[in-house]
């Protein structure tokens, strides 16, 4: 579809939510077998003008997420290609099994959007966030997992899985105003990541709306003299093992992501840098396997160590120049 | 005329019924000591034939034709008679038959989607099949197809959450070419519905739900027959609630619930067969 930088802005200020529902508009006219299943969450999917505007298109399951798999499924089986959405818990965890035998092990093809995953929904309590989901998900043989940086990415994650062989989970974290990481178009890839910065000592791993974050910190980091190059690793499952590969050439790595550190975008990194030679050091952040105290985005980002201020922190701490 | 071709095509889902509890005992004979789901398979064993045979819109020599009815064995541990029936209509050979169980094959103790073979999905996990059926319901109806979808529920599956998601689902949608049968045999794993998780009044709930529901004898052919022939007329989703008998059609395996998952030793498996061989 047409990008350009007024709609870049405008999906940069609505959020990856309402960004997902506007592009929905678009995929619409050019898949025409496109449908949308939802479970009773078109607000919060952006999707009111979509239902209003095909509703031939638009299949609302009520409250019931098991059912809503099943239902995707069976429209896929004839031919359909078929967007869930409903919020990231419900996405994922509540029809966990109906993913595994619909999409992984019968392989009909899905493309679910997890909404709200992460911590941005802190204040309604940990119901709500999904630290888990790509934990979760990452077990099923046959599922690629991808987390955008920002709302172009969305754009472009949601409609590469629509043409992908496989089914996809795309996690959408961060909330409106989510900064801005591409200005301009680019080439996006399933499975290819993509070098934001580059540097020589540190490698950051990161996905999702912390990849803003991480690269306000690489900028901190670069003026007291340590160079971080930050690395967008926004497909998860399968995880990009060039780049991989390449990080381990650096002092340390570290992975960022808004997710229970177990399980994760780090398991998926140190599982590849466990194969390699001589290889650094890795810093997992994110949530370090708890249920803590709920509270705002910012105030979660803080307390788990994930605003950028933490992050150099956390850098600092554990990066000696010396030593190595 | 009419009674009499009726009579003729009655005789032919007998015979097969009766070639599919063949088949079952062959499975399950071969399968020895892993065990095989013999009576929930016998239980489902005339309707199943019944809708092969008499109701189901099938293409014999390509069970790929798209406008095909579609069968969703939600009871997926019911395969024995869902291979049994394939194997009936010329998509699974006699030689793959004899595979059940073994390693690395297609036909395996809960149906695995293999299309060319006529297995529609993969079933096992119970409460899935009905949500299947509700997506291929909708895709047919979008399509403008004029098929229907025939859903096999276990009596012990409608326990599961799921199932009633779907069972709300369907009348939402309008899905007249929706038919579930519940194969209301009495048991479930380890015990009788009534000892595990007491149904109620099975037939009220799906009323209760918006379908279309009858309630019949899922062993008299004629019962069947004078249902489902005039089904398609009745523009709501239609549940079947058939009662039936577990391990249905041999004198050791009828309401013996030892047989939901059992092993057929050698004499008991002669014993069956001549059995089956003497009835009329």
């Amino acid at each position: 579809m047409e990008i350009n930088d007024k709609l870049i802005k405008i999906w940069s200020t609505i959020g990856p939510r309402a960004t997902f529902g506007m592009a929905a508009l678009e995929f619409s006219k050019k898949y025409e077998d496109l449908m949308i299943v939802t479970s009773d969450v078109s607000t919060s999917a952006g999707l009111d003008r979509f239902r209003k505007t095909y509703p031939e298109k638009y299949l609302d399951v009520g409250i019931a997420e098991q059912n809503m798999i099943g239902i995707a499924a069976g429209l896929s089986s004839e031919g359909f290609k078929v967007i869930t959405t409903t919020f990231s818990p419900f996405q994922t965890a509540r029809c966990c099994e109906q993913i595994k035998v619909n999409l992984g092990y019968m392989k009909h093809k899905v493309c679910m959007v997890g909404l709200a995953s992460g911590l941005v929904l802190g204040t309604l309590g940990y119901t709500h966030c999904s630290i888990e989901d790509i934990g979760i998900l990452r077990s099923i043989p046959s599922i690629t997992i991808i987390s955008p940086a920002d709302s172009l990415e969305t754009v472009k994650a949601i409609e590469a899985s629509i043409t992908h062989e496989n089914s996809c989970y795309i996690r959408l974290t961060g909330s409106s105003n989510n900064p801005i990481v591409y200005n301009k178009d680019y080439n996006f890839e399933i499975g290819k990541s993509v070098k934001l910065k580059e540097g020589k000592d540190i490698s950051i791993i990161c996905s999702g709306a912390i990849v803003s974050e991480c690269l306000k910190a690489s900028e901190i980091l670069e003026k007291k003299g340590i160079s971080c190059e930050v690395v967008n690793m926004h497909t998860i499952k399968p995880v990009d093992k060039q780049a991989v590969i390449e990080a381990t050439k650096k002092k340390l790595i570290v992975t960022v992501e808004e997710h229970n550190i177990l399980g994760g975008l780090g398991s998926s990194v140190a599982e590849v840098k466990a194969q390699i030679k001589n290889s650094p050091e890795q810093i997992f952040i994110g949530v370090n396997d708890i249920y803590d105290k709920g509270g705002e985005y910012v105030f979660l980002k803080e307390k788990h160590g994930l605003s950028s201020e933490k992050i150099v922190e956390n850098i600092q701490q554990n990066y000696n120049n010396d030593a190595i | 005329m009419q009674e009499e071709l009726e009579l003729k095509s009655l005789q032919k889902v007998e015979d097969f019924s009766k070639k599919i509890r063949e088949n079952i005992l062959n499975m399950a004979y071969l399968a020895g000591s892993s065990s095989a789901h013999i009576g929930g398979a016998l239980s489902i064993a005339d309707i199943l034939s019944f809708l092969f045979v008499n109701k189901m819109k099938i293409e014999l020599k390509n069970p790929l034709d798209e406008n095909r009815d579609r069968f969703i064995l939600s009871k997926g541990h019911a395969c024995l008679a869902y291979y049994a029936g394939l194997c009936e209509l010329g998509y699974i050979s006699k030689d793959e038959l004899k595979t059940f169980e073994k390693n690395n094959s297609n036909l395996l103790g809960h149906p695995v989607i293999n299309r060319k073979l006529g297995i529609e999905f993969s079933n096992g996990s119970l409460g899935m099949g009905l949500s299947l059926g509700i997506g291929v319901a909708i895709a047919s109806k979008k399509k403008k197809k004029k098929l229907n979808v025939f859903v096999i529920l276990g009596d012990g599956e409608c326990n599961e959450g799921s199932v009633w998601e779907g069972a709300m689902a369907a009348p939402n949608f309008k899905l007249d070419n929706l038919h579930v049968i519940i194969d209301r045999n009495n048991f479930q794993q380890t015990g009788s519905n009534k000892e595990i998780m007491d149904l109620g009044d099975l037939k009220k709930k799906w009323i209760s739900f918006g379908w279309e529901t009858i309630e019949l004898d899922g062993h008299n052919l004629n019962e069947l027959s004078n249902y489902f022939s005039k089904s398609d007329e009745i523009k709501k989703p239609k549940a079947i609630i058939a009662n039936t008998i577990k391990g249905k059609g041999f004198s050791f395996s009828e309401n013996d619930n030892s047989w939901h998952h059992g092993i057929l030793t050698k004499s008991i498996y002669e014993k069956a067969l001549s059995e089956l061989n003497n009835k009329k």
